[in-house]
């Protein structure tokens, strides 16, 4: 095998583990994001918005 | 408890999670541009660099493999770090950074023995050889992922949040003995060339490139860190409400 090729997998790898990585980080964050809007959407509230806001 | 905590500096400002997320939003967009300049122009500045003339070309993997296995011992550091945080002053987000890191960390420690893996087989003739360095590594990443299991074995993170401390606290013991094992010990595996007490051995026309690559994967692990940190922060806040919501229900059924 020429050396190039070693070259190649090591950065070729190496793109796909980093690129993973962002995309599993954006996808998690985006999952989140859509809970918390479905939630507040149906009136939750967080139990320190509450306190705030009935004075407790 | 909030209003009990007098906002003294800045890690007191952040131990509040909704300021945490808003300074996360702010330096995100920033860093992560920044990360990704920096490693366009520490990649094209490793493929305009010489050739080693002993390596060929393949010392073109050094650019990526160095930065990986230094982030994959700056994270357990950030992560041991953050263990300290839980145990001593309980620091509301410690847990979370913790949490948050290990897959990252996992991610850059696996790239770090791939490519040293790719590396080694044309220049020592052999993927893998159990010396004191790579076992030592191999050893890093098998606690990245005992790791990942601890923090989400549990369904209440405050319980495991201890646990996992002290087992990261534990196994901090093995980042020096990655660090040294290539002194201590008769390791394939070459000594350090960059950071030892009598200045890098490397010539600058391949440090420089090499600098700014760690640099560059630097600013994405703390891009990431920051990022992941703000979604465990949202996962956490959904927890609770689904449980005020759960509460509610049955507050109203009864």
């Amino acid at each position: 095998m020429s050396h190039e090729l070693f070259v190649a997998a090591a950065y070729g790898i190496s793109a796909l583990g980093i690129l993973g990585l962002v995309a599993w980080n954006l996808i998690d964050q985006r999952a989140r994001k859509a809970e918390l809007a479905d939630l507040e959407a149906r009136g939750v509230r967080r139990r320190s918005d509450r306190a705030a806001t009935d004075g407790r | 408890m909030s209003q009990t905590i007098p906002a003294t500096g800045r890690w007191s400002d952040l131990a509040n999670p909704t300021r945490f997320v808003g300074f996360a939003n702010v330096l995100v967009p920033w860093l992560g541009g920044l990360s990704a300049a920096l490693l366009a122009v520490g990649i094209w500045m490793a493929f305009a660099a010489p050739e080693d003339y002993q390596q060929g070309i393949t010392v073109r993997i050094m650019y990526i493999h160095v930065p990986f296995a230094w982030l994959a011992m700056m994270c357990y550091s950030i992560m041991s770090a953050s263990a300290i945080g839980t145990l001593v002053w309980r620091h509301p987000l410690a847990d979370v950074s913790l949490k948050a890191a290990a897959p990252i960390g996992a991610v850059f420690t696996a790239l770090c023995l791939v490519t040293g893996s790719i590396w080694g087989k044309p220049m020592w003739g052999t993927w893998w050889v159990w010396d004191a360095r790579l076992t030592s590594v191999f050893i890093l990443f098998l606690m990245y992922l005992g790791l990942i299991a601890l923090t989400r074995a549990l369904d209440d993170p405050a319980r495991s949040a201890r646990a996992a401390a002290i087992v990261t606290l534990v196994g901090f013991v093995n980042v020096p003995i990655i660090k040294f094992s290539v002194d201590w010990w008769n390791t394939l595996h070459q000594p350090a060339s960059v950071m030892r007490l009598d200045g890098p051995t490397i010539h600058p026309s391949m440090l420089w490139p090499l600098l700014i690559c760690a640099l560059g994967f630097s600013l994405l692990f703390f891009t990431l860190h920051l990022m992941a940190i703000r979604t465990e922060i949202w996962r956490r806040r959904v927890i609770a409400m689904r449980r005020v919501s759960a509460r509610r229900a049955d507050a109203g059924a009864a």
